[in-house]
């Protein structure tokens, strides 16, 4: 089986500090990976690197586009990379208000990748747009309200949908859930455990919060200081961590 | 009016109409692109068309017949007083003649006449950038551009007609030029639109505070942004012309008294003024 | 089914000065299909540690865990998920589960992830909840919220949902009433029926006596006992 994506020694430097440091791994499809570490690890400068908005300094992160097979994304050419990133590649940021046009409504935000792809029906564009509010639980009425107008998990709500209407393979997530009440967090988990069974997703999640890994990652890779200290399967590196720094981790999770 | 000896030919020196030139050039040869030039100083505001005033001066031979227009009309303020500034710094001849002149310099019209070869039609710019709005960092709107990554200017129409039930942008259409580049078309009512495509005439675009020229050769392909099930359509009000009749032409509405009273008149005053010298008429001619 | 050779287990806790557990040494254990296997020893000597080995929740040191022909131990964490999507179900003592999400989905959830469709799935679901005496005005609500007791039923019905060949069941009949218990003793003799390996801990002898074919007692890999 090939893998959906396959990263090589990513390592990336700001001047002499590291940001992260020769991490490989596989991700074979419909896999879930989470990366956990407390800030500065060198996650986000990770997840940065795999998803084309910063150059790594060395290593390859080889996708297996639909066309052509396994492609190396860091020296395939930007507007190849650029049309992976609205095609098959998803990236749901942490703030929604980074991810979504707050001067364009709610299906015009859903509407703009298809159209991006050539779609030029208004009547489809809508119709589908519709369907993703739906699928995301935000009423369809509201469709022509603009995302300033909505709450925090909506906007998160309504930046997933935005990111899933082209039906990508791969979906990039910075911390989905934070910020957002611990109630909205669990809704919209639900919904993203739902969307990844039903569409076969593959997802790379970056959070620090292991709650939100222990339910949504099928593996789990632990950061600090720019490298991988342990990775395996998510419920063995959370309930057996074999590392001092996970223990560590793991031990300082308060308990309700 | 001969042209004052203390100015050089056209106001500008020869340097900058070089570089000018060579923008016009570049622009010529890449359809619909945006190419960045040195704007100068313009003894007027921007905004009062520092922009057309500089790509007119480049443009000027002392041969030339002048033209300009603001909104359609020769009459107004701004027209008049860029044509008396080429009058008095180059010495061309003027005329309001759209048939008589060799350029054209427009603000947020093209004129009715049909253009012929030989003829420059220059346009005022306020905003050279159509995705400007919905995406105000230049460095990525250059790369959209250099990347032909469009979908945005269709969720702004897309926002049109879920806001508006249609297409409600109705000047500064959008338009495609020759599969490659979207252009902003200046201000122009998008009733102008067609006129842009397959034009005999050179058609130069200059926005002086922004900096850009950017140009359409004589017979390019230009089509106006639309979805299949809401098609592109050029409006105008549904009258004919007050004064000349003129069923066909693009229409200023022109409030007559405080009781509601108006009628609606040609925007272009010399197509108008030359149907009313050939005996026609409309219903509130006096 | 299940098969186990020579598997033992350390903990090496590094933020308490290194200090290391040696919990279980030289682990044989093999269970055929529709076999039921008892795991007895006293409170601490590591039955719920061997049994989260098998389910590949804590990582062996040493030795192989085969289930339906696999080696956990050595297993890419894809397999070791399709395993236990496909192959090898856990009831455990806590339920683990997305907050606010209806009790019936939580059920129908593991027959939702081998594809069987959402009716079906819910249908299941519902007779399993019924059987298992959960009032149907519950099902609806998240069981996050549930009394102790409700909780272990439904993370039984969920166990018992996707018909495993393979099973862990740590203490399913505890803190259950009488009747509960007899439901849930006839589902495990249902799923021995069907050809299903069980491992189990169960906390009584007259649960052990009529559903287990035979013990182990732990207590003999541990290492102060080895030694």
């Amino acid at each position: 089986m090939t893998p959906l994506l396959s990263v090589q020694g990513i390592t990336k430097r700001y001047g002499a500090h590291i940001g992260c440091a020769d991490v490989s791994f596989d991700l074979y499809p419909g896999e879930v990976m989470g990366i956990v570490g407390e800030s500065g690890s060198g996650k986000s400068t990770l997840l940065n690197c795999m998803a084309g908005h910063l150059r790594p300094d060395a290593g390859a992160v080889v996708f297996d586009t639909r066309a052509e097979g396994p492609r190396d994304t860091v020296t395939m050419s930007e507007p190849e990379r650029r049309m992976l990133g609205r095609t098959d590649w998803a990236f749901v940021h942490q703030h929604a208000r980074d991810g979504l046009r707050m001067g364009v409504s709610a299906g015009g935000n859903v509407g703009e990748r298809l159209m991006a792809v050539g779609a030029r029906h208004y009547g489809d564009i809508r119709g589908k747009a519709v369907d993703w509010l739906e699928r995301v639980e935000i009423d369809a009425a509201r469709v022509d309200d603009r995302p300033t107008t909505f709450s925090g998990g909506m906007q998160q709500r309504l930046q997933i949908a935005r990111n899933l209407v082209t039906g990508p393979r791969l979906v990039f997530m910075d911390e989905p859930t934070g910020g957002l009440d611990v109630s909205v967090q669990a809704r919209l988990l639900d919904l993203l455990r739902g969307l990844v069974r039903d569409m076969g997703l593959s997802a790379i999640i970056v959070t620090h919060d292991l709650a939100v890994v222990r339910l949504l990652a099928d593996r789990l890779m632990v950061m600090k200081n720019g490298r991988v200290v342990e990775q395996g399967l998510t419920d063995q590196v959370l309930d057996d961590p074999q590392h001092g720094y996970t223990q560590l981790l793991v031990s300082s999770v308060l308990q309700v | 009016m001969t042209q004052s000896p203390e100015y050089n030919f056209a106001y500008l020196d020869e340097q900058t109409k070089r570089m000018i030139r060579r923008a016009i050039l570049k622009g010529l040869a890449i359809p619909g692109y945006q190419v960045p030039f040195a704007s100068r100083e313009m003894p007027m505001p921007y905004g009062w068309g520092t922009g057309g005033v500089q790509v007119s001066a480049a443009v000027l031979t002392p041969d030339d017949r002048f033209k300009v227009i603001d909104q359609g009309a020769d009459d107004t303020t701004n027209a008049v007083s860029i044509r008396s500034f080429f009058e008095r710094t180059a010495g061309v001849a003027t005329t309001t003649k759209t048939q008589d002149a060799t350029v054209i310099q427009t603000r947020h019209r093209i004129p009715e006449a049909p253009l012929g070869e030989g003829q420059i039609l220059v346009y005022q710019v306020p905003i050279p950038e159509p995705l400007r709005f919905l995406e105000p960092r230049e460095s990525e709107t250059r790369k959209m551009h250099s990347l032909e990554e469009y979908g945005l200017m269709h969720v702004k129409l897309y926002e049109d007609i879920s806001r508006h039930g249609h297409i409600a942008t109705s000047y500064a259409y959008p338009v495609k030029v020759e599969g490659r580049y979207v252009m902003d078309p200046s201000p122009i009512p998008k009733f102008d639109n067609p006129k842009l495509g397959d034009c005999p005439a050179i058609q130069l675009f200059g926005a002086g505070r922004e900096q850009r020229i950017y140009a359409l050769p004589p017979y390019t392909q230009v089509v106006s942004l639309d979805f299949e099930d809401h098609p592109f359509e050029a409006s105008k009000a549904d009258h004919p012309c007050g004064l000349c009749g003129a069923e066909d032409s693009y229409l200023d509405e022109v409030i007559t008294d405080d009781q509601g009273g108006r009628m609606f008149v040609c925007s272009d005053t010399d197509y108008c003024e030359a149907r009313q010298a050939a005996g026609h008429r409309g219903k509130d001619a006096a | 089914m299940i098969d186990l050779s020579n598997v033992s287990k350390t903990f090496t806790l590094h933020n308490q000065g290194g200090a290391v557990i040696r919990v279980l040494s030289g682990v044989d254990l093999s269970v055929a299909a529709g076999e039921c296997v008892a795991l007895t020893g006293a409170s601490g000597a590591g039955k719920s540690t061997l049994m989260r080995m098998i389910y590949g929740n804590y990582r062996a040191e040493a030795g192989a865990i085969r289930v339906g022909g696999i080696d956990l131990v050595q297993a890419e964490p894809r397999e070791i998920i399709r395993i236990r999507r496909e192959t090898l179900g856990y009831v455990s003592q806590f339920l683990r589960v997305v907050p606010r999400v209806p009790t019936l989905d939580v059920v129908a959830e593991p027959l939702r992830s081998v594809g069987v469709a959402q009716d079906e799935a819910q249908e299941r679901a519902m007779s399993l909840l019924a059987k298992l005496n959960i009032p149907e005005r519950l099902w609806t609500l998240s069981p996050t919220t549930f009394s102790g007791g409700e909780q272990q039923r439904v993370n039984i019905a969920r166990g018992f949902a996707h018909p495993y060949p393979a099973l862990l069941l740590d203490e399913p009949t505890a803190s259950l009433d009488a009747a509960n218990r007899e439901v849930v003793l006839t589902l495990i003799e249902e799923a021995k029926a069907r050809g299903a390996a069980i491992i189990g801990i169960f906390h009584d002898e007259a649960t052990r006596a009529r559903v287990c074919d035979r013990e182990m007692d732990v207590t003999r890999f541990t290492p102060a006992h080895a030694a």
